[in-house]
């Protein structure tokens, strides 16, 4: 048996930490939201032409007047991401496409035009806050019915946990925020709840078994006891994650780095946050039993 | 919880194969009308263009003010009452009145029978709002009255986005509403939208009217530009014909002067007006005006009593053609604005295709193996229940003939991953149970049981959360939801029914077997 419940402390701190560091940089630095939520343009192209570069686009694509444009590589040598803010032309994507194909020749495949306007960008902006509070509420009136409010605090802490913590580091490596993050977000909230529902589910379990057994040993029992099912399955969970990531092409990289990060902090809170939150109420047997008699 | 009757296997079979042959059909052709279903593609698979279009409404409303700023002054001058100091401000008329007439004039706006400001018995609302204070008025829609405003602009819309897309010929289209001032407008296969969307972003509003000098024109008179912003010229606000007025537009070749024009013909009242004006007014020059520029303005040589003439404009065959779809298909009530755009290439959506499979096939692969090694014979269990669950997953998805979209793939993909979370918590269950069971069958009904809260806890949770994504996601998103929401049931069903049955196929030939998971 592994002592988890030695390092409830070491780790409860390193939460704290992170929260508070994640909290931060979310209000000082804030997210790089992506045109779906900021508005503006983006283009994919691929050129058929080996001598353009980024930094030539660009130069190009700086005397068009569009106003802050960005120009990367896009998966792959050939291929590039142009954004620029919202811009009330509205032929600029024809006049961007005469103007590459003047300076550079006919060499372009625009693969993907994006163009969000700012009305748009704000709902979209407010649907998505609205979806992840609703998932939360959802949740939080979920496992208010399924457990004892003790077990639905624990759950509760670790999902707002998990998804601070992936939208901190989201923030601190200036990852984009777009539309497909919020299902992923949305997706490490149903995660990071499953995997505490079945970790609390044996703690239950056993605090109706076990009256002599202290709340911080029965914890760590039932880690202990569902410990290859919570490995396996976030393994398993990160098999499939690591594929889209690598295979999937680019589209998908955001959302599954997302959901990469959000399964390992899931898996890590299930165990030292959820359970050190049962033990700091100090649940006792009295807990679960008071409440089968309702 | 290890029973399973004839009947029952017999069903769960049955169940498997239907969605397995309903799957295979996006692979054959079948005949069969039942059977002859595929998964559609979303844009971003197939490539395409979803255009969001936002009516603005508000020239629509001025207009309508204007057109009631005529309607009450004329009708309390036949009722002889008073009305001065006609004045449009921000959505609002204002005028005055003197104290006398103040209640009459309140009474006809307030009234149920009203015949200036209709009442809608169904939502116990006026059509406008009225506002006295020391005699003067302040008159504006009603809330109820907005939404019937933009509700009916966008039927309106509707109908001619429908035309002028129905005109250019693309595949399938799909055009919605959405609230009460947009339209979606969903082009599959389409990889250059520029076109539509000119067309889309043209109001229209065609009008023939007369060149003046004279600024006094009695109708008043305006200054307008040419097309190519070459020129300009004082036009009088009469109008002689409208777009309203055209049968047909079809672009021509001019045999003569070897250019391309528009040729129409006009409907009866059309070609009465076209020919009224054309006797009175040759000599005169008469301007064809397109959404407030002159697109060009000939002198009239001769009466034109055919209800039938030609625009000729400096156009290139496209532009011609533009023109005549335009006029054919009418005049939007409003114009349009796109507010949202995102368009994919067909060889993206090929691309996408290939890496969503490619990841797909990976991700199973690893998924297998790892279950495999972890489970042995418990594991090839697994995975059949897990290759049947892909199967089944695709085949609900085909007998609905629900839309794939990339973070569609995704979400099978994390299915895939997911769903043996189920099986391992019952074998897991069961490896414990065995710790204090020697029968086998007693520990693996034992542990069926018990882990049967967990799974169902874990299931709802992820559940919840696809609900939610698919009412608030859009597009691309909500296909995610729909493949990770259908997941879990296919993942339930293959767990308890189909690798449960091939579990207790296998634990009661080893009955005595010692270390069986």
């Amino acid at each position: 048996m592994i002592a988890f419940n030695r390092y409830y402390n070491k780790f409860n701190i390193l939460s704290v930490s992170l929260v508070i560091i994640s909290l931060l940089l979310l209000t000082f630095k804030g997210l790089n939201f992506g045109i779906d939520f900021k508005g503006g343009t983006l283009i994919e192209l691929r050129s058929s032409d080996t001598k353009i570069n980024v930094s030539s686009l660009r130069d190009n694509l700086s005397q068009m007047n569009l106003g802050d444009v960005s120009v990367k590589n896009f998966g792959n040598e050939t291929d590039y991401l142009i954004k620029f803010e919202n811009n009330e032309n509205k032929n600029v994507i024809e006049e961007i496409k005469k103007n590459l194909d003047k300076s550079f020749g006919n060499n372009f495949n625009f693969r993907r035009v994006e163009n969000v306007g700012p009305k748009v960008s704000a709902e979209l902006l407010r649907s998505g806050v609205i979806a992840i509070s609703v998932a939360l509420f959802l949740m939080l009136v979920y496992i208010w019915i399924r457990f004892e409010w003790q077990f639905s605090l624990g759950a509760i802490v670790a999902l707002f946990h998990d998804v601070i913590v992936t939208l901190g580091l989201f923030s601190l490596l200036g990852l984009e925020i777009n539309l497909s993050i919020i299902a992923a977000v949305l997706t490490i909230v149903g995660y990071s709840m499953n995997d505490t529902v079945v970790i609390f589910d044996r703690v239950r379990e056993n605090l109706r078994k076990y009256s002599d057994i202290k709340i911080f040993e029965l914890t760590n029992i039932s880690i202990n006891e569902t410990l290859s099912r919570t490995l396996i399955t976030s393994i398993t969970t990160l098999l499939a994650l690591l594929s889209i990531f690598f295979f999937g092409g680019e589209v998908l990289k955001g959302f599954s780095l997302a959901m990469i990060f959000g399964v390992i902090f899931g898996t890590y809170s299930s165990i030292y946050i959820a359970n050190t939150v049962l033990v700091r109420l100090n649940v006792s047997q009295k807990t679960v039993l008071r409440e089968d008699k309702n | 919880m290890l029973y399973f009757s004839k009947l029952r296997i017999i069903f769960i079979t049955l169940i498997s194969v239907f969605f397995v042959i309903i799957a295979s059909s996006n692979l054959f052709k079948f005949d069969n009308k039942l059977l002859n279903k595929k998964i559609n593609l979303g844009l971003d698979l197939q490539g395409g263009s979803y255009l969001l279009l936002e009516i603005n409404n508000d020239p629509v409303i001025e207009q309508k003010l204007q057109n009631l700023t005529v309607t009450i002054r004329n009708y309390f001058k036949d009722k002889n009452i008073k009305t001065t100091n006609f004045k449009l401000l921000d959505q609002t008329l204002f005028f005055t009145s003197d104290e006398n007439s103040k209640q009459a004039i309140l009474d006809e706006f307030k009234s149920e029978e009203s015949r200036i400001n209709p009442y809608y018995q169904r939502f116990k609302s006026h059509q406008l709002d009225i506002i006295e204070e020391n005699n003067s008025f302040k008159v504006s829609y009603s809330k109820q009255g907005i939404i019937n405003l933009k509700t009916s602009s966008q039927d309106q819309a509707l109908e001619i986005v429908r035309r002028r897309i129905d005109e250019i010929g693309t595949n399938e289209p799909n055009i919605l509403k959405r609230g009460n001032d947009r339209i979606l407008v969903e082009l599959p296969g389409l990889d250059d939208p520029m076109r539509i969307k000119s067309l889309l972003g043209k109001t229209a509003n065609l009008t023939f009217r007369f060149v003046t000098n004279d600024t006094e024109d009695s109708f008043g008179a305006e200054k307008l530009l040419f097309e190519d912003g070459s020129e300009e010229a004082i036009v009088s606000k009469r109008i002689i014909l409208s777009g309203d007025n055209l049968l047909d537009a079809q672009p021509r070749m001019n045999s003569e002067t070897n250019e391309t024009v528009v040729n129409f013909s006009l409907d009866r009242v059309g070609a009465k007006r076209f020919g009224k004006a054309t006797s009175t007014g040759i000599g005169k020059r008469l301007a064809i005006v397109l959404d407030g520029k002159i697109i060009s303005a000939p002198v009239i040589r001769d009466t034109i009593a055919t209800g039938s003439g030609q625009i000729s404009g400096g156009f290139t065959f496209q532009s011609a053609t533009d023109l005549a779809l335009l006029l054919r298909s009418g005049a939007l009530p409003a114009p349009l604005n796109i507010i949202e755009e995102r368009t994919v290439g067909p060889d993206l959506g090929q691309d996408s295709i290939n890496a969503g499979m490619l990841a797909l096939l990976i991700g199973f692969i690893l998924v297998i193996l790892f279950i495999l090694v972890k489970y042995k014979i418990f594991g090839i269990i697994t995975n059949i229940a897990l290759l049947l669950n892909l199967l089944i997953l695709v085949g609900v998805l085909t007998l609905f003939e629900a839309t794939l979209t990339l973070p569609g793939i995704a979400g099978i993909i994390l299915t895939v991953g997911m769903a043996v979370d189920a099986n391992v918590l019952i074998f897991e269950r069961i490896k414990e149970e065995l710790k204090n069971e020697k029968n086998n069958l007693i520990a693996f009904d034992s542990g069926y049981t018990k882990s049967r809260t967990a799974i169902l806890d874990a299931n709802i949770t992820t559940l919840l959360a696809a609900i939610i994504l698919f009412f608030m996601g859009s597009g691309p998103i909500k296909g995610f939801s729909l493949t990770l929401g259908i997941g879990i049931f296919t993942t339930l069903f293959t767990v308890y029914f189909i690798a449960r049955l091939l579990t207790v196929l296998y634990v009661s030939k080893n009955k005595e077997k010692q270390g069986l998971i």
